[in-house]
């Protein structure tokens, strides 16, 4: 990487640290960079401290590192709490506004004042114009060509007007041309632009499950909100009179999932969104999924439990209560994809799973890939597919007298829906006979529960196998699931480069796990370490438990942030892995 | 023609003489009698003796969660919003575990009608107190009787502005007949809260408590208007020597599908999607 810089920007809540952030961002990503921006919020809406970061490098990256280049603190204690990560880089603030120790020297070079009030008042005659003056300042500070900014300024107050644009361009234009002209040794971050032709998307995790939902022909949509979830309902209904999609707001998450399995019993491709907390109220809605057999797509964005835990920040703490919730067994099935393409393509795969196998379908994100936006190639719709494995009224006419439940090889039943060709649909919470009336004999309970569960033996079949990334026989392998792969992905590479052997496997099919070609992959492998955002390693106790392969090694975090590529590395240093 | 028998003819599992078989007829009769054929039906239903009513007659069926008759229903309806739906509930299905269902489902007035099998007890968990049953009532759990205040259903929807709140009795087929069709026609939200005795359970709210005391208002002469909303809340005060049965209010107002602009051209089920159409939306992160 010839580039690789961190821009952070500080403050609190309600400061507009985010409109600097996510304007810094497209400003990389329109020029040809790869950008990576996330962000730290406490549960507020404002004060408190808060920081959006963006990252930029000519190269593929998924993660946050460590060190800052340039800080832009809004607040004094974005100083405070920042001033330990930088390391050769700059800290932007106003001297006018944030006033700083008396005994900081400000003339090492560190320190930069930009008059940020001043200018904006000068320039556009309102001090609210100052946050693009500070993102004007960092970019002077990298002699970036400006005019990239100028244009994500005309599409982001396009619905504002005229004078609003050229307001904020002046203003950032005045910070660009203050910093160039008076940081002491002229542009301190020089970076090479690269040229290429820009296609690709800027996109958080949450846009893209909800482009995914909509891709699929997702129809109804009810839930509760709650963070992290709360972006795919919104970015769903803000498109939902475009896609003819219904998306209602439960009074809770118990009528949300049963307002779900009405309508996909009904017909209508359906799922909820939610978090932990809410998905515990779902449970028991979960297992009348199981027994009906009714296609549901759960959509879980986890946070730090337990209870309201820490509601703005990540982990990875819901896969054993997703495995096991509600009473019973049932099929499920779990997917966690790792990449904002995950997110898109694997809720489409999500809605096809619980249509051919009629079972609850889980698409477990988390706060760190819900909100954080990331550079990747342009979708392709074209290559969703929307297979419904509902009967035609052909195929039911010819059936006769129909058997909801109707035992067949498989265990699927095939699906008629109410309404349809005048066919009855019967379904039962209670156990139930082919036609879904209750039948509580031992007879038929046997050969209910076994239709049941041998869908799910068909689903393991058939389900891909772990994503394999580096040199397919290395000494170590870094097992991971879900929102760790953008992190472990660069821990390889960076250990390939000081010659160690080590690879990455990763799932994005979480449950049922095709337990045969993972065997193939471990088989080789001398250590293998599995890198999850939560305190116990949920699955590494899966993959032993499923596969029998054993977990030499684990690293896990649990303090509400996500992984670095370096703290991931410091830790298999102290294990002595590497 | 529809006929009752289209209806089918079906075992139950409820003890002799309950009041849910009455129930039953009059909403068999009702239906034949409206010309809805089985198929275009769906009942949904909670957990109960009373939920069990579904499987008891030909149609479509979501017997799901106790408590949950209404939120499948709500789903099928935004589904297919073609099909007749109605929720079959008890008093403790609707009142106590889906206390919350009932109360934002009359605010969003789905066409949908809500028929509950009052019996003012917990019939198949063995005679416990339900939300309604009457202070001092004795049980196995409330042994020193019920003394929590009775939640009145029809004061409570009315409260809540329900666009059609009625009470019927299962020992007045005939009239619950006319109630339930009443309900079924109302384009709304309707409620048909049925006294219904437990033969087994309550000993207090029996045939004949009840018989002595009901009154059709409608046959009363004195004008009652059910679009008088404080009159109506007036009525469904009334309780103890003398218990009105009928329509308590009505209010037409648009329903939740009506706000449904997707709806407009069809069921939701029969839209086809094409994933291309998302390409559009992809240029806004470009
Ligand atoms: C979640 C849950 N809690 C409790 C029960 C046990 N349960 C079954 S029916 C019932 C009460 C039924 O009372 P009501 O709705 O009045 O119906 P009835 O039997 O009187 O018709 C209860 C508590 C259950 N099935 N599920
Ligand atoms: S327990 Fe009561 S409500 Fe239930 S069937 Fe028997 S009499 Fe009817």
């Amino acid at each position: 990487m010839s580039t690789d810089l961190v821009i952070k920007v500080g403050g609190a809540a309600g400061q507009g640290l985010q409109t600097i952030g996510v304007a810094l961002a497209k400003t990389f990503k329109k020029s040809g960079f790869n950008v990576f921006a996330t962000q730290f919020y406490l549960s507020r809406v404002r004060g408190g401290h808060n920081t959006f970061q963006v990252r930029v490098s000519d190269e593929p990256i998924r993660a946050m590192t460590e060190k800052v280049d340039i800080l832009i603190a809004l607040d004094e204690e974005s100083i405070e709490e920042q001033i330990e990560e930088m390391t050769d880089g700059v800290i932007i603030f106003d001297n006018d506004v944030i006033k700083i120790n008396n005994n900081t020297d400000t003339n090492n070079g560190l320190f930069f004042h930009v008059p940020m009030l001043k200018i904006a008042k000068d320039v556009c005659g309102n001090k609210i114009y100052s946050n693009s003056v500070a993102s004007g300042a960092a970019l002077g500070l990298m002699c970036f060509e400006f005019d990239y900014l100028a244009k994500v300024l005309t599409e982001a107050f396009k619905k504002k007007g005229e004078e609003i644009i050229d307001n904020n361009i002046k203003a950032a234009r005045a910070g660009y041309d203050y910093a160039r002209d008076n940081y002491p040794s002229g542009c301190k971050f020089t970076v090479s632009e690269p040229s290429e032709d820009d296609g690709r998307m800027l996109i958080a995790g949450n846009d893209a499950v909800g482009l995914g939902a909509l891709a699929a022909g997702v129809q109804f949509l009810a839930a509760y909100p709650m963070t992290p979830s709360t972006g795919v309902m919104t970015y769903v209904a803000a498109n939902a009179d475009d896609f003819n999609v219904v998306v209602e707001q439960a009074e809770d998450e118990i009528a949300a999932l049963n307002m779900v399995l009405g309508a996909s019993f009904a017909g209508a491709r359906a799922m909820t969104t939610t978090s932990g907390g809410g998905f515990s109220l779902m449970a028991e809605a979960l297992g009348l999924a199981g027994i009906t057999e009714t296609p549901a797509v759960i959509f879980l964005s986890q946070r730090p439990g337990p209870a309201t835990g820490l509601p703005t920040m990540t982990e990875q703490g819901d896969l054993q209560f997703v495995l096991t919730a509600a009473q019973g067994e049932f099929p499920r099935c779990v997917l966690a994809p790792g990449t904002p393409d995950d997110c898109f393509y694997l809720t489409a795969e999500a809605f096809n799973i619980a249509d051919k196998y009629q079972i609850p379908v889980f698409v477990m994100s988390d706060q760190y890939l819900a909100d954080s936006l990331f550079t990747c190639e342009r979708f392709v719709p074209s290559k969703v597919t929307i297979e419904r494995h509902l009967m035609s009224d052909e195929e039911l006419a010819e059936k006769g007298e129909y058997k909801r439940y109707e035992i067949t090889q498989t265990g699927i039943s095939p699906r008629a829906i109410p309404g349809q060709a005048g066919s009855l649909v019967a379904v039962d919470s209670d156990e139930h006979n082919e036609f879904g009336h209750i039948d509580q004999t031992i007879e038929n309970r046997i050969l209910m529960n076994e239709k049941r569960m041998k869908k799910l033996e068909l689903l393991r079949e058939e389900i891909e196998p772990p994503r394999l990334y580096g040199p397919k026989d290395a000494q170590i392998t870094l097992v991971g699931w879900g929102s760790t792969y953008g992190p472990l992905v660069e821990v390889v590479n960076t250990l390939i480069n000081e010659g160690h052997s080590v690879n990455h496997l990763h799932f994005t099919h979480v449950f049922p796990l095709p337990v045969e070609s993972i065997s193939d992959v471990l088989g080789n492998s001398e250590k293998i370490v599995c890198v999850e955002n939560n305190a116990t390693g949920q699955f590494a106790k899966l993959l032993e438990c499923e596969t029998g392969v054993k977990i030499a090694e684990k690293v896990l975090r649990s303090d509400g942030k996500p992984y670095s590529p370096e703290s991931i590395i410091r830790e298999l240093r102290e294990k002595e892995v590497i | 023609m529809v006929s009752v028998d289209d209806y089918g003819e079906f075992e139950t599992e409820w003890c002799p003489g309950c009041g849910n078989f009455m129930i039953l007829k009059a909403l068999k009769r009702a239906l034949a009698e409206l010309g809805r054929s089985p198929d275009e039906v769906l009942l949904t239903s909670g957990i109960g003796q009373s939920s069990k009513l579904p499987h008891y007659l030909k149609c479509n069926l979501f017997n799901g969660l106790h408590g949950r008759s209404l939120p499948p229903a709500i789903g099928a309806k935004v589904a297919n919003h073609e099909l007749t739906v109605l929720a079959v509930t008890g008093d403790g299905d609707c009142y106590g575990e889906g206390g919350n269902h009932f109360l934002h489902n009359v605010r969003r007035n789905p066409n949908i009608t809500l028929i509950v099998h009052d019996n003012q007890i917990y019939g198949l968990t063995k005679g416990q107190a339900s939300p309604t049953s009457e202070p001092g009532m004795k049980t196995k759990v409330q042994t020193h009787g019920v003394f929590n205040t009775p939640l009145n259903p029809l004061s409570l929807a009315i409260s809540l502005d329900c666009s059609f709140v009625s009470r019927g009795f299962a020992g007045d087929v005939s009239h619950l007949t006319e109630l339930i069709k009443k309900a079924i026609q109302h384009k709304g939200f309707s409620l048909v809260d049925v006294l219904q005795p437990c033969v087994s359970f309550n000993k207090l709210n029996t045939f004949s408590w009840y018989s002595e005391r009901v009154y059709r208002m409608e046959e009363e002469g004195d004008g009652y208007d059910p679009g008088d909303r404080v009159k109506a809340f007036e009525r469904s005060l009334e309780w103890g020597e003398r218990i009105p049965l009928g329509v308590f209010y009505v209010n037409e107002k648009p329903t939740f599908e009506d706000h449904l602009d997707v709806l407009r051209s069809g069921p939701l089920v029969s839209n086809k999607a094409d994933p291309k159409k998302v390409d559009e939306l992809l240029d806004r992160f470009i």
